[in-house]
């Protein structure tokens, strides 16, 4: 489904954080990616999404290299492919939880009653006109997975979504995000530092140095 | 990506247009529900904007539209008018007219403005031929009482607008007093006439009778003319002076219109720009409220970018925004601006204090055009004021615009130097361009160009200062709070600056005004006061074109004890363009070796010398011109020129240029003796007295009244007409003051809404400054001190930019509109005044922002996405 060939991408200031990176995501596959610090985990997610451009090398969605796309066509990609999980949850706060939940589908005009029903998946049915002002942290989160999925995207690009989160909360939404997932067959690429966060992919990838590797077994 | 989704195929289709619409709309509703308060003032500041300039241009176009149609009145039907370079010619040319096989009619008028006993204006009196008339004018012919049909022609009856007889307080049968010379003259009023215009003040009366009532025997002011059948109009025109072999003025309906236009244009844009002033700064407060909004939905917009809305949508979602801010705040201000026109001319007449459109009483009418271009520009304006802020939305760079933080490199194109830089660069260049079509056009684009190239540099300035001052700040003063203060004006200059904006385009169009105007006053005065050099001024009647004192008259005042020395004036109209209005021709003595001692005379003079040498050359007489002539005519000091001074052309040089605030149109000094010789008119208007240092002004006036015809003069002090002018000076700038005024206050609004959007975006800032113990009061105390100094910058940059306007529109913009220079003059007073109110209003609304900003709980404040 994703491909990654020979990446390498470095910051103004010289420092290299991807070095030719090469990976592959199987469709259907909820995968972790962890790292220390300042290794390039979100550097990945942002070049995937296309909010950033690589040095060289190719990313391959379906067997298509969308490092030649335009900023059109790769906002349009985004817009029918992906779906985004943030830490900051980043919902838009004067607008209805319903409202926030069928953006992705008004903007791929597809009919908006999809929105209740993910409304309803993530537990939150019954507040479809509350405004994000009124939830807990947890709760935002849940009201972002069901953005993230709505218009039933190929793959979805969390990062750290249970940064903000308790423990007992992180663990619910990521119950939460798996099944939806798995409901839904789409792909996942999760950056995340929580081993407990890790736990919930189907695999786990350390990124390093010198790329992305699988992690040892606990 | 065989497998995308279905929604992912119908993208582009029709319902996508749909759902972008329904898009807009939750995020327009979302983000006006969210600062109602917001939108509103920026519509109110458009609105205030757009209303006022329509209001003044419905009040303009209606007064100069209902002045036009009364002149027009006058002509009738005629296809030409004929008149002399004068306001009167004499009669012989009629005949000769009568006689062209070209003239199929040909109709004579005596027009004169009459002083009516009691009455401090005068009435116009137009004198004709009824049989001739009739067929031209026919709204002009008297309407007689019942049985008296022959009062058309009686030499006493005078037929009166029904306009002329309310303000009269008269009705048929009653009498009318007129001055004429120091006499007076009574007519019965013996009815009404077919139509008139409403509030056009007539009188009409036969022809003779008016020529030997008001003292006019022999002379016309014009004749209708009705061509033959396929006469060449054009072709006539153009011949007629040579095939009379007089010095003649031939005109149409469309030369009068221009000289209405020609009279009043630079006067009626000078306002509509200046009402396009307070526009601007409503445009700025867009700019403010869209930047900040921009600023502080920095994320959101991230965020609509990542999950699929492209750059083009978000820019569009920007600009709509703006647009709908504009498209409000137009519709309320052309409403409320037929509203204030339609007020005003019921109240106050047509005239907004220039005294161009007297006697008319105009209605509103709606202009549509007008309209149009009104709500466009409120619209277009509120569109580019969002269009910075909309691209720097749409390019932002979107993991780091994700974050919160980067706020202050969201402005980071706003801090270049080199987009103000140009604008100034090309400001100056324009300043150096000549007027178009009697305009300042390019004089204005400067001022605009200036204003934006100020405003542009202030990031820069922003952080030239605050990064200075934050290195300069004396350690030993310590303290968290400067650092704090100094550390964020320094380093995010960019936001710094847009509250910085606000202040600079409020205070320095402020001070440009307030320099301009200050400039114009002192000037008159002094001008007055060179004027005024004489004891007592007497006038041979208060207005009007009757009064006048004959030689033996002049001679009586003379002579009076205690007279050491009287100066006559005579004062006529000379048309020397028919497009043009006419220049006024001031007969006087003017000592030949020293002139400045009667005139205030500019640079432009010729030595004395040189003057005489040239009268001797050019066997000419000495003309000196008002600066208005330099400019409409381009004459110049040592030219010798032509005038039709007594029905013949006479040669003129034109010995020195001086300053004339009175009239605009022009005037031309005459020696007194020279007109005489050269019109055998030896009647005069104006006596200028010098008393013996024993007698009193009151004395004289006293001793004047007891002359036989003392009881009709008219008297003034030099320090009464000096108090009138400056009267009627602030009177025609009430308007202007007015227009500067809401200006300040938008730009107040302006400065007010940046201060509590930037506050209440710190929120989360504060919050965090509360957790680790800095004290409310010290939150407040740090907002203060950051408005203190914000302003203060922009208060100094403000009067510089201020400044470098105010030359602009002391030396550009009112020579070039009304063809005079003035000197320039700074209120220090008045300003520094202002720029303590705005210094102390900009401290106090930063406190009320940061009172709503850190009433919240501390432990909100610093929560993320609420």
């Amino acid at each position: 489904m994703l491909e990654l060939r020979k990446l390498n991408k470095g910051y103004a200031n010289g420092r290299q954080v991807l070095a030719d990176l090469d990976y592959v995501l199987e469709a259907g596959e909820f995968v972790a990616v962890m790292g220390d610090s300042g290794v390039g985990k979100s550097t990945l997610l942002n070049l995937i999404a296309g909010l950033d451009t690589a040095d060289s090398g190719a990313i391959l969605i379906d067997g298509v290299d969308i490092a030649g796309l335009s900023d059109e066509a790769a906002t349009r990609l985004r817009r029918s492919h992906f779906g985004f999980v943030f830490q900051a949850f980043h919902v838009l706060p004067h607008l209805s939880l319903l409202q926030n939940v069928s953006l992705p589908l008004l903007l791929n005009a597809a009919p908006l009653e999809r929105a209740q029903t993910m409304l309803e998946a993530v537990g939150l049915g019954t507040r479809s006109h509350d405004f994000p002002r009124q939830l807990s942290g947890g709760e935002m989160q849940r009201v972002a997975i069901a953005r993230a999925l709505v218009h039933r995207p190929r793959l979805v690009l969390a990062d750290e979504p249970t940064g903000n989160l308790d423990p007992e909360t992180a663990h619910e939404v990521l119950l939460l995000l798996r099944a939806e997932l798995k409901a839904s067959g789409a792909s996942a690429l999760m950056v995340t530092h929580s081993q407990a966060a890790a736990a919930m992919a189907d695999r786990t990838v350390i990124l390093s140095r010198d790329g992305l590797h699988p992690a040892p077994s606990a | 990506m065989s497998g995308s989704t279905a929604t992912a195929r119908q993208a582009d289709g029709s319902g996508a247009r749909l759902s972008s619409s329904s898009l807009s709309r939750w995020l327009l509703g979302g983000e006006w529900r969210a600062h109602p308060v917001r939108a509103l003032v920026a519509i109110a500041a458009i609105a205030l904007g757009v209303g006022l300039g329509f209001a003044i241009d419905l009040i303009n176009g209606a007064a100069y539209t209902e002045f036009s149609a009364a002149v027009r009145s006058l002509s009738g039907q005629s296809d030409l008018q004929v008149r002399g370079a004068q306001p009167t010619f004499d009669e012989s040319l009629f005949p000769k007219l009568v006689a062209l096989p070209d003239v199929a009619l040909a109709s004579p008028v005596l027009e004169v403005d009459a002083l009516v006993e009691g009455q401090r204006s005068p009435l116009k009196i137009i004198g004709m031929d009824v049989f001739r008339a009739a067929r031209i004018s026919p709204d002009l012919i008297g309407v007689p009482q019942g049985e008296k049909p022959f009062d058309l022609l009686a030499d006493d009856a005078l037929f009166l607008s029904p306009a002329a007889m309310t303000w009269l307080k008269v009705a048929a049968g009653d009498t009318v007093r007129l001055q004429v010379g120091t006499d007076t003259v009574g007519l019965r009023v013996a009815g009404g006439l077919v139509r008139a215009r409403a509030g056009q003040r007539i009188g009409v009366m036969d022809l003779g009778a008016a020529q030997w009532r008001l003292g006019r025997l022999g002379q016309l002011s014009w004749i209708d003319l009705q061509l033959a059948r396929g006469i060449d109009r054009a072709v006539f025109r153009r011949n007629l002076p040579a095939r009379l072999a007089a010095p003649i003025v031939v005109t149409g309906i469309a030369d009068q219109e221009s000289r209405t236009d020609n009279m009043s244009r630079a006067y009626r844009v000078n306002l509509n720009v200046l009402a396009l002033v307070a526009l601007f700064t409503g445009a700025f407060l867009v700019f403010s409220t869209q930047a900040l909004s921009v600023i502080r939905r920095r994320p959101q917009l991230a965020l609509l970018r990542v999950i699929g809305v492209t750059r083009g949508q978000l820019l569009r979602q920007i600009l709509l925004e703006g647009g709908l801010l504009g498209v409000a705040g137009a519709v309320l201000g052309l409403a409320g601006g037929y509203g204030i026109a339609a007020t005003a001319l019921h109240f106050f007449g047509g005239d907004l204090g220039g005294g161009y459109f007297p006697g008319v009483q105009p209605s509103v009418q709606f202009a549509p055009v007008s309209a149009l271009i009104f709500f466009l520009l409120g619209t277009v304006i509120a569109v580019l004021g969002s269009l910075a802020p909309a691209w720097e939305a749409a390019h932002a760079p979107l993991a780091p615009a994700l974050k919160s933080g980067s706020e202050d490199a969201s402005l980071t194109r706003l801090g270049r130097a080199w987009p103000g830089l140009a604008c100034l660069a090309l400001g100056a260049v324009l300043t150096q361009a000549p007027p178009v079509a009697n305009l300042p056009i390019f004089g204005y684009i400067a001022v605009a160009l200036i204003l934006i190239g100020g405003i542009a540099l202030m990031p820069r300035l922003a952080a030239l200062v605050f990064a200075g001052l934050a290195r300069c700040w004396p350690a030993r003063l310590g303290g968290a709070l400067p650092m704090l203060s100094l550390g964020r004006l320094a380093n995010a200059p960019n936001q710094a600056s847009i509250a910085l904006g606000g202040v600079l385009s409020s205070f320095s169009l402020m001070v440009a005004m307030a320099i301009m105007v200050s400039s114009f006053r002192v000037s008159v005065d002094d001008w007055l006061q060179h004027l005024l050099s004489a004891d007592l001024y007497v006038r041979s009647a208060a207005s009007g074109e009757t009064g006048s004192l004959s030689p033996a008259q002049q001679q009586a005042i003379a002579a009076l004890p205690g007279v050491q020395r009287a100066d006559f004036l005579r004062s006529s109209l000379l048309s020397l363009d028919a497009a043009q209005p006419p220049v006024a021709i001031v007969a006087r003595a003017v000592d030949i070796d020293d002139p400045a001692k009667a005139l205030p005379l500019t640079e432009a003079v010729l030595t004395r010398d040189a003057l005489r040498q040239g009268l001797q050359d050019g066997n000419a007489l000495p003309a000196w011109i008002s600066e208005a002539m330099v400019d409409l005519y381009r004459w110049s000091p040592g030219q010798t020129v032509q005038l039709a001074i007594g029905g013949r052309p006479h040669r003129f040089l034109i010995a020195g240029v001086w300053r004339d605030y009175a009239r605009q149109s022009g005037a031309i000094q005459l020696r007194l003796a020279d007109y005489q010789a050269l019109t055998n008119d030896h009647q005069i208007n104006d006596v200028a007295l010098r008393l013996a240092p024993s007698v009193t002004p009151a004395q004289a006036i006293a001793a004047l009244r007891r002359l036989p015809f003392g009881a009709v003069l008219a008297f003034a002090e030099p320090g009464d007409i000096r108090a009138i002018s400056l009267k009627v000076f602030d009177r025609s700038f009430a308007v202007t003051y007015l227009l500067e005024l809401v200006a300040i206050v938008i730009g107040l609004f302006g400065v007010a809404a940046t201060f509590s959007a930037q506050t209440l975006a710190r929120a989360r800032e504060f919050g965090m400054l509360r957790h680790i113990g800095v004290t409310r009061r010290q939150i407040l105390g740090l907002l203060a001190a950051e408005g203190g100094m914000l302003t203060a910058i922009g208060i100094l940059a403000g009067f510089t930019i201020g400044f470098c306007i105010s030359l602009i529109l002391v030396f550009i913009v009112n020579p070039q509109s009304f063809h005079w220079t003035m000197q320039l003059h700074v209120p220090w007073l008045g300003l520094g005044t202002v720029a303590a109110l705005l210094l102390a209003s900009s401290a106090v609304t930063a406190l009320v922002s940061g009172r709503v900003a850190v009433s919240g709980s501390a432990l909100r404040a610093v929560r993320e996405d609420w």
